[in-house]
């Protein structure tokens, strides 16, 4: 499987379905100089926190952290735009030397004065683990002389990988839930689910948020897509959290369940057959026969809407090959699912934070052949793009373009996206999109030039 | 004009420059045959990445040494040389710039020693090591890309021979841009060195079979012959000493050092081609070159009353800042701020003069923030912005429309194609700028003129007919 220019320690990461027995290796760090895809643990807590719209998210660190941050996602608010900004404490070398905790405390008191928020996150960088500042004292301190809630992110880019900090953001969102004590915060409203694991990109959330009115059913809360403290805090009065992204929110689903008795359910609405498939679970697993029928309604309706338009897509699309390069597991496997409805086949799927058994769903639902990788990088993704004779690749801004360079067709499923892949509009909205790039005249303009890794 | 607003808070609020690394990364994809590892931990060399590659659209391959916890504790030696194995094995680089990041750089990672005890165990065909300090605390990314310059330069120049090439030492500039430096210099028949040089490597064409690394950057040869040249040529006024590549030939060689503001701008530009004009084989600036300064002129004078006292809001790296404030002095269109997010002691003095002739007060802005620049930009009614697409709040949020200039441009397409130098160059980009400024204009002239000349008029007239 590896040529002379591999690198002979990935070759655990990469399988090729039906070659061979052993499973792939994920959830370890980073091979050093192997050029990953992935960011660090503070990029996994950033991305997990940064929808709550009416919070403050400090770094603390050196700039350069929160430059290349700001404003990145398409997480949408309702509300307040708070979360929009990139907040720093700027360290400098002097800082560096005698430590940032009086910088961090002064930079909450300015904050605090000018923008009155009810809720700060603190998120450590790389450095700050090093010099060692007291992060939960600081933010104590400052909770206590504002009489606001200052959260800290133990987020040190070092301390881990993105999943670290998707944990550490699980941390932060559970210390906030278990301070919501009082009156009311335990109180449980028939059909009042949260929704964890959505981010709201491109206005998704109140997508699905539309199709649960529909049946009934409200959300109380979606963590952290548009959510705000207040919103937050209500948490325990769901009766059930459904689950989307879930190596984000596997770890907060169990702890929710373990400290406030609310079940979990996992749901994809990627795909007709996902959204179609976790409107149904919701209603079975609220118990409420109207939910259901209401259920049925929606989908045969908004199904076969969807099914007309995506027909179009799916006559020129028939035969093409994919690729896949997305951050979770969770999504490649709807990925999967949602090619085969127009007509696409997956022939390389990858993911930054894949989970065992999520590699080894991906490996039951391809075809044999299919090469599946762990934390690829580009010399990885070129090869098998090209090997495979994929028409398409589905990843992040990064992995553009390569994708462009190779001559390939590409998808954009990252949190920067600005248009919604969600529910049965996000579907038809893919394979549109998957139609304008593969369809595109350019493809033929790079083929008469000799380009392109595609017949 | 202000005395220069201090930047005494604590928070940064929406920063308006990167970290040192980005520079380094910068600077290096501009050298023949390199590759980039960043000594740190896994965040840094994606994150930069990701914004490189939004900006040029190309692919930026930038490796990292993936430190973690225990690379922290016990120091991150082996990472780093497993790294440069992997880099060595998959990309085949003739160099591989190795830049210190914030968290190497804390824990004291000596990475110099490291680079040369791994050279020692190799061959004379393994790839040249360089290495760079650039923690993100120490400076802007413009001060990264500078100084990773000048740490490659004094690792590689050796005593030569004396030579008829000059140095032409850039700094951030777009491919585009680029491009048409060389066009120049090609007119003058100057016989030159570009450092560094990404108008192939980050700025591709598109063709039948992918490299790993791209094709173009300044050749290797070249950097080392750099110390034999007859001149310096630096785009670099605001560069301190001890970032200064060119400095650095001159003390350590006797090049005779030339820095010269960027050509953007009328001005700049004739300073551009008086000093090289000095070391060319065609003394006489060629027809072409005046036939474009005189289109230039000709299309300043088209503009010229659409620009003047347009008051204007300029941010960036300060070279291209103070490029830029120049070329809106020439045109009218006066500044009213001037923001860095570096720090920089020499930005401020080489403007006052400038400014001296603006009517309008200008507030220099140091190491700032977008929260600073929008709140004076606000105050001083400032109706247009020129920089990055990090000042699109600005836009957002003021009304003040942006013209993208510089580096990042993230929420448009084409950075790497934006042309700004030359005469050609700042044609189109104050076309760029008129025609903004004309676009405003014409969505809003009828309305304003129907609302302050007829509907208050007739409102005035009712009021008559019911007395
Ligand atoms: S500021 Fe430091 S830790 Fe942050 S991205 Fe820059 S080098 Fe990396």
């Amino acid at each position: 499987m590896l040529d002379e220019r591999m690198i002979g320690e990935r070759s655990e990461f990469i399988a090729t379905k039906g070659k061979q027995k052993q499973s792939l290796k994920c959830d370890a760090d980073s091979i050093a100089g192997c050029v990953s895809q992935r960011a660090c643990v503070y990029c996994g807590a950033r991305v997990v926190l940064n929808p709550i719209t009416d919070a403050i998210h400090l770094v603390h660190g050196p700039v350069g952290c929160a430059s290349y941050t700001w404003d990145i996602r398409g997480s949408l608010s309702s509300e307040s735009e708070m979360y929009r900004n990139s907040f720093s404490t700027d360290l400098k070398e002097q800082d560096v030397i005698f430590g940032g905790e009086k910088k961090l405390a002064a930079s909450l008191d300015e904050l605090v004065e000018k923008y009155k928020p009810e809720l700060v996150f603190v998120y450590a960088t790389c450095i700050v683990g090093v010099i060692g500042d007291d992060l939960t004292a600081v933010c104590k301190a400052a909770e206590k002389r504002h009489g606001i809630k200052v959260i800290p992110v133990q987020s040190s880019g070092f301390a881990g990988n993105k999943s670290a900090g998707y944990r550490a953001a699980c941390d932060a969102l559970l210390q906030l839930i278990a301070a919501a004590e009082g009156k009311g915060a335990a109180l449980k409203e028939k059909n009042c689910i949260n929704y964890l694991g959505e981010f709201n990109l491109a206005g998704e959330a109140w997508i699905i948020a539309n199709y649960l009115r529909e049946m009934g059913v409200s959300i109380n809360v979606a963590f952290t897509g548009d959510a705000t403290y207040r919103r937050l805090k209500t948490a325990r009065q769901a009766t059930l959290n459904i689950m989307q992204c879930a190596g984000s929110m596997h770890y907060l689903a169990g702890k929710m369940q373990e400290k406030y008795g609310i079940p979990y359910l996992q749901v994809s609405f990627l795909g007709l057959e996902d959204t179609a498939a976790s409107l149904r679970s919701i209603a079975k697993a609220l118990q409420d026969e109207t939910a259901a029928q209401k259920a049925e309604a929606l989908i045969q309706r908004e199904e076969g809407k969807a099914k007309a338009a995506i027909d179009y897509y799916r006559q020129k699309l028939l035969g093409k090959k994919a690729a896949v390069y997305v951050g979770g597991g969770f999504k490649a496997i709807s990925l999967i699912k949602q090619f085969r409805e127009i007509g696409i086949e997956v022939v390389m799927i990858g993911t930054q934070t894949g989970r065992q058994e999520e590699y080894d769903a991906i490996n039951r639902l391809v075809a044999d052949g299919t090469v599946i990788l762990d934390d690829a990088n580009p010399a990885e993704l070129e090869r098998f793009m090209v090997e495979q004779g994929a028409h398409l690749l589905v990843g992040g801004v990064k992995e553009r373009p390569l994708a462009y360079k190779l001559g390939v067709a590409f998808i954009d499923h990252n949190h920067d996206r600005k248009h919604p892949l969600s529910g049965f509009a996000g579907a038809v909205n893919f394979a549109a999109e998957v139609y304008a790039t593969v369809c595109s005249p350019v493809w033929s303009y790079v083929k008469e030039q000799g380009g392109g890794c595609s017949e | 004009m202000n005395d220069e607003l201090k930047h005494c808070r604590n928070v940064n609020e929406n920063p308006c420059n990167m970290c040192m690394p980005m520079g380094g990364i910068l600077a290096l994809k501009g050298i023949e045959s390199s590759m980039v590892i960043l000594h740190g931990s896994q965040g840094c060399s994606t994150y930069m990445r990701r914004h490189i590659a939004e900006h040029f659209n190309e692919p930026v391959d930038v490796a990292s040494s993936s430190l973690n916890e225990k690379g922290t504790i016990y120091g991150g030696e082996s990472n780093l040389k497993q790294a440069i194995d992997n880099v060595r094995k998959v990309y085949e680089p003739k160099l591989i710039g190795i830049l210190n990041t914030c968290l190497a750089e804390t824990i004291g990672e000596d990475v110099e020693r490291i680079a040369d005890s791994y050279s020692a165990q190799q061959d004379a065909a393994s790839p040249l090591l360089v290495s760079a300090a650039t923690p993100g605390y120490g400076g802007s990314h413009a001060e990264g890309y500078f100084f990773t310059l000048r740490r490659i330069v004094e690792q590689l120049a050796e005593p030569v021979e004396r030579h008829s090439k000059v140095n032409i030492i850039l700094p951030n500039l777009s491919p585009a841009d680029i491009r048409e430096i060389k066009r120049i210099l090609q007119l003058l028949q100057v016989d030159y060195i570009l450092y560094p040089d990404i108008s192939d490597t980050l700025d591709r064409p598109f063709l039948p079979r992918y490299t790993k690394l791209a094709q173009g950057g300044t050749p290797l040869a070249d950097i080392k012959a750099m110390s034999g040249s007859v001149a310096t040529i630096q785009m670099g006024m605001t560069v301190e000493d001890k970032y200064s590549p060119g400095q650095y030939l001159a003390d350590a060689f006797g090049v005779p050092l030339y820095n010269i503001p960027l050509p953007i701008g009328l001005k700049n530009t004739d300073l551009f081609l008086e000093c090289l004009q000095q070391q060319a084989a065609a003394q006489r600036v060629p027809l072409e070159l005046q036939q474009e300064r005189g289109r230039l002129l000709d299309g300043m004078i088209d503009s010229h009353k659409y620009n003047f006292q347009k008051r204007s809001v300029i941010f960036g790296e300060p070279e291209i800042v103070y490029a830029v404030a120049k070329t809106c002095l020439e045109n009218g269109l006066f500044p009213v701020v001037i923001a860095t997010g570096s720090k920089t002691t020499r930005l401020d003095a080489l403007l006052r003069s400038e400014l001296a002739a603006s009517p309008d007060e200008c507030t220099i802005l140091n190491e700032t923030d977008f929260a600073a620049i929008r709140q004076t930009a606000k105050e001083a009614e400032a109706v247009i912005a020129i920089g990055h697409s990090d000042g699109r709040y600005l836009e957002e949020r003021q009304g003040i429309p942006l013209i993208r200039l510089g580096f990042p441009i993230h929420d448009r397409v084409g950075g790497q194609r934006l042309l700004s130098v030359g005469y050609r160059g700042t044609a189109v980009f104050l076309d760029r700028i008129t025609n903004t400024l004309l676009e405003k204009r014409q969505k809003n002239y009828r309305r304003s003129l129907y609302e302050t000349f007829y509907q208050e008029a007739t409102e005035e007239r009712r009021g008559d007919q019911c007395d």
